[in-house]
């Protein structure tokens, strides 16, 4: 009984308001520590030497005058991180990412690293060390890499998952297909087809605190890792795999995080830092430059897509297929497979196709980026669709409407939808306000759908009760952006007791049972799952422990509003009892009370938006503005809408700076060429309007108050959406984003010319 | 008998069928007996499948039930930001 | 060789030795314990280390140390009265205008020395009197939001 997750409609005291967040003072007073704000003992500078040539093989690394430096107190290469993954491919990827073995695969991969007494000596440190590298061609573009003469990052990478197996290697790691029906049968059927190429450039997850840690490894085998990351208890288990350690003998704590969006997920150059501390045997802090940051951490894919869609006069799409191209750095992942899944997720087809290819290149190895791999597939396909409406002279919304997924769907990546929010979305698009206001002179407004799925997965969460009958709430996920306050929300709703009666806190590794990261928008969504089963284990102990000051048996005690109620008549007489009186006796009825809960936190649903936009297109410049946003997403129950509002504005503006500025600019000669804030232009307070929100509510039935995740779906639609509103401000359409101003000219430019010819 | 479908990635390892048939009444029991059946999904199973039952994706939990006639369908572990 | 150098530092004489190509960031962080003032970028791009100097706002990592020599620092640590906070402080808190909160020391620096020039800003005038600080969480809509409501309770209206 106490673990049935499934969704009960009720009516909230605590979920659904919009306290003040528990680390609000912390943060606007300058006292909350994040990663390069802790300090150890005695800690050493320590420092990442880093390859500036894209592709080549290290023929030997010459440490000995570095070593001999007065102040240098460890000097590594990949020969103190040696290989113990024992065959786990994506660890191994890992540890070569986090220190190069044989040859470097991209400008910035690291290859040795110092640790000196100061900065100083440990920015001469590396200087000394000498590399001799054999520098081998390199391929950045995803188009170029798969090409059959590509330079090859692997000798050994033959295709996966392809028709027949390949006879040679290549850049394609992996090919993966989705979908059912009959494509070819589809467009047949139709009375327009457009098929078009779509690009996308490479995008960082920009979170404005750089990585950072502080690591200290003792002889005995035993380490503290203080670390700002999404998952403390996943940087445990790597950095434990990695450095050949006891998993309980390191004990990871998690700072307050600066941002992540996906690229805080698995280590970069956290088992470095430990690795050195054991050499050193002093603990060694390091902190990523801003340069580090966007040559050596995980920005997104690259993307290369070609989408081809038949409709029908009447707007029914009779048919969707896409190939999709995901650079993926030097390493296989799963974003191809990811946009192949996500694509066409928002529509009920009767045909669909998707391959997803994972392309290897020469640029650093790509991370997670906030509902990963789904913005670039579906601004292609939102694109397309936005094209068909128009040619058959219908609305691109009604359009979207007919063709929309519902319960009972198949939807395009296999199982059958349950009980979804796309269709709700796009009828409160319809009705949204923004959709009649008037559009001034170049501007176009547009609107598209996204998808993204959500994670559970295992979660370990404890409720204390203090002496005094307030609470604390322990829990393991990281808090990124306010999910303290709706953790406590949830727990204070279940005991029946008030918001500002329940503390919760992060804690580390040695505190709780392992927890998975704060990605996949799963943080509220398992912890407070967790947390509501570990509060409903608490009232199962005061209800003993009432039992036990009343002398009666507990099977006659009930809990209600944060109070023990002896059940009836012949109790007539006995005053309920407070949280605060149970407590109180605690001593004397069994010891501390205490719930607790260790689950996998599964059903987490799926996900989905629809984003209105209207953009003005300077036609003198080429400059696009986006003058007015609107978000509609589906948060099943919003905990605290406050911050469900925030990530709703925050996702939409990542997706506009994606959409219209930010890009990863490589030269001919394969280094990046704008690692830093000055030349990757992420979007500022002057370029953005207010960001509306409208939250829908359709309870997610695998959660006991209806939560579904909300953290990424919001980034997925911009892209699209930004897309549609240039087109239509000039009828012109853009197919490679950024659409940043040189873009738009030359589109605009191109569209004269035809028009003349 | 219960129908399995397969997503692209572990087709292959079933020569090339969308569709597998397997007896079983728990997660942990089909991806046993996939194995079995099926040698080639090892190493997919190794590094991670979800199980869609009725649309329900599960990540981790094998002790979960496959009820009668659900749709099963087999689904790459997925990564999030 | 390192100078020393005497300051105030939120209205308090500090005295600190620094070599002469140390920044005034790294300064504050690592000499004087103020990690309130944040790295974000040290390019000064991105605003999180922002401080106002003798009354003007600067981005830390683009002064050096010595020359704080004889002036007047403020840091976010500076910015409540005791156990009051500053209008700005509590309307952040209250409006949501941070997640994460690493750039929200900048941004209330930044806000701080935009009201004291400009009490009645437009929405406009704060937009661009933060465009030189970055948050990559809220979108903005609630930083202006909470500085709008932070303004109007510190004109008393």
């Amino acid at each position: 009984m106490p673990l049935d997750a499934s969704y009960h409609a009720k009516s909230f005291k605590s979920v659904g308001t919009r306290p003040l967040r528990p680390d609000g003072i912390d943060k606007v007073t300058g006292r909350a520590k994040y990663g390069a704000d802790h300090n150890m003992p005695g800690h050493l500078v320590g420092l990442i030497l880093r390859s500036p040539h894209a592709h080549a093989k290290i023929k030997r690394i010459d440490i000995s005058k570095a070593e001999k430096l007065a102040g240098v107190k460890a000097v590594l290469t990949a020969a103190d991180l040696p290989d113990l993954t024992n065959g786990d491919q994506g660890m191994f990827d890992i540890l070569d990412n986090c220190m190069a073995r044989t040859k470097v695969f991209y400008d910035g991969h690291a290859v040795a690293a110092v640790a000196a007494v100061d900065m100083a000596t440990a920015k001469q440190a590396l200087k000394l060390i000498k590399v001799d590298y054999q520098v081998l061609p390199h391929v950045t573009d995803v188009d170029e890499a798969v090409k059959p003469k590509a330079p090859l990052l692997h000798e050994k990478c033959f295709t996966e998952g392809g028709e027949s197996k390949p006879k040679n290697p290549s850049n394609v790691a992996k090919i993966t297909e989705f979908g059912h029906g009959d494509v070819e049968k589809g467009f047949a059927e139709a009375d327009i087809v457009i098929e078009r190429n779509f690009k996308t450039e490479q995008t960082h997850q920009g979170y404005i605190e750089p990585h950072a840690c502080v690591a200290s490894v003792s002889p005995d085998g035993t380490g503290e890792l203080w670390v700002c990351t999404q998952g403390h208890f996943v940087y445990r288990n790597h950095c434990a795999m990695l450095l050949g350690m006891d998993v309980s003998k390191l004990r990871v704590t998690s700072s307050e995080i600066g941002g992540g969006f996906g690229g805080k997920t698995h280590v970069w150059m956290e088992p470095v830092a430990l690795a050195l501390s054991r050499k050193a045997n002093r603990p060694v802090k390091i902190v990523m430059t801003r340069e580090e940051v966007f040559r050596a951490s995980g920005p997104t894919s690259a993307t290369s897509i070609d989408v081809k869609i038949g409709i029908r006069k009447d707007g029914t799409i009779t048919a969707g297929k896409a190939e999709l191209r995901y650079a993926s750095g030097p390493y296989l992942s799963m974003w191809g497979e990811l946009g192949a899944m996500t694509s066409f997720a928002c529509y009920d087809l009767k045909n669909v196709k998707t391959r997803g290819y994972e392309v290897l290149v020469n640029r650093p190895k790509s991370a997670a980026y906030r509902a990963p791999s789904a913005p670039m597939a579906a601004f292609a396909v939102e694109s397309v669709i936005d094209e068909l409406a128009k040619r058959i002279g219908k609305d691109p919304l009604e359009v979207r409407i007919q063709n929309a997924a519902k319960q009972g769907t198949r939807s395009s990546y296999g199982p059958v939808y349950g009980p979804i929010g796309i269709g709700p979305t796009l009828e409160a698009a319809r009705k949204h306000p923004h959709m009649k206001a008037p559009l001034g002179k170049n501007q176009g407004r547009g609107y598209a759908c996204g998808f993204w799925f959500n994670f559970g997965g295992q979660t370990c969460t404890d409720v204390n009760v203090g002496p005094d009958g307030t609470v604390t709430l322990t829990v393991g996920t990281v808090d990124v952006g306010g999910s303290r306050a709706s953790l406590a929300l949830c727990v204070a709703e279940e005991l029946g007791i008030p918001y500002d009666q329940v503390k919760c806190t992060v804690a580390d590794t040695g505190a709780l049972g392992h927890n998975d990261m704060t990605d996949g928008s799963r943080g509220t969504f398992s912890s407070s799952m967790a947390g509501i089963f570990a509060a409903r284990n608490t009232i199962e102990v005061l209800k003993e422990r009432a039992a036990k000051m009343w002398e009666i048996p507990v099977s006659d005690v009930a809990w209600e509003n944060g109070h023990a109620k002896a059940v009836g008549s012949k109790y007539g007489n006995l005053a309920p009892l407070s949280l605060k009186e149970i407590a109180a006796a605690a001593g004397n009825t069994g010891g501390p009370v205490a719930g607790h809960a260790e689950i996998v936190a599964d059903g987490a649903g799926v996900s989905f938006a629809t984003h209105i936009c209207d953009v003005e297109v300077d036609p003198e410049t080429g400059r696009s503005r986006v003058v007015r946003y609107t978000v509609i997403q589906d948060a099943g129950k919003a905990v605290h809408p406050t911050y469900v509002e925030g990530q709703y504005q925050g996702g939409a503006a990542q997706g506009i700076g994606w959409a219209l500025n930010e890009e990863y600019i490589y030269g001919k000669d394969g280094r990046l060429q704008n690692p830093g804030f000055l030349d990757y232009r992420i979007p500022v307070c002057s370029d953005l309007p207010m960001i509306d929100t409208q939250i829908l509510e359709i309870p997610n039935p695998n959660h006991p108050y209806g939560v579904r995740g909300v953290g990424e779906t919001s980034i997925v639609p911009p892209i699209a959406a930004i897309a549609n509103a240039v087109s239509n401000a000039f009828g012109v359409r853009m197919t490679h984003v950024p659409m940043s101003p040189p873009r738009v000219l030359k589109a605009l430019e191109a569209a004269k010319k035809t028009k003349k010819a | 008998m219960a129908d399995i479908h397969l997503w692209g990635a572990l087709r292959p390892a079933a020569g090339g069928a969308s569709v597998v048939q397997v007896e079983a009444k728990t997660i942990r029991e089909l991806f046993r007996k996939l194995e079995d059946a099926y040698p080639g999904m090892t190493p997919h199973l190794a590094r991670g499948v979800a199980v869609s039952i009725d649309g329900r994706i599960y990540r981790d939990s094998w002790e979960t039930m496959l009820p009668d006639g659900a749709e099963i369908y087999l689904l790459p572990r997925i990564q999030g930001g | 060789m390192a100078v020393l150098v005497s300051t105030t530092v939120n209205g308090d004489h500090a005295e600190f030795a620094c070599e002469p190509n140390e920044t005034l960031l790294d300064v504050l962080r690592n000499r004087l314990a103020l990690t309130g003032v944040k790295e974000g970028c040290g390019t000064g791009d991105c605003g999180s280390c922002s401080v106002i100097l003798d009354g003007r706002l600067v981005c830390s990592c683009l002064v050096l140390g010595i020359e704080a020599e004889g002036r007047k620092v403020e840091t976010v640590e500076g910015m409540a009265h005791g156990a009051e906070l500053h209008p700005l402080q509590t309307k952040f808190i209250e409006h949501a205008a941070l997640q994460c909160g690493v750039c929200t020391p900048g941004f209330l620096m930044a806000a701080k020395a935009l009201l004291e020039k400009n009490p009645d800003p437009s929405e406009e005038e704060i937009r661009f009197g933060l465009a030189g600080n970055l948050c990559r969480c809220t979108g903005y809509d609630k930083i202006v939001r909470a500085v709008q409501d932070a303004a109007k309770v510190m004109r008393g209206a």
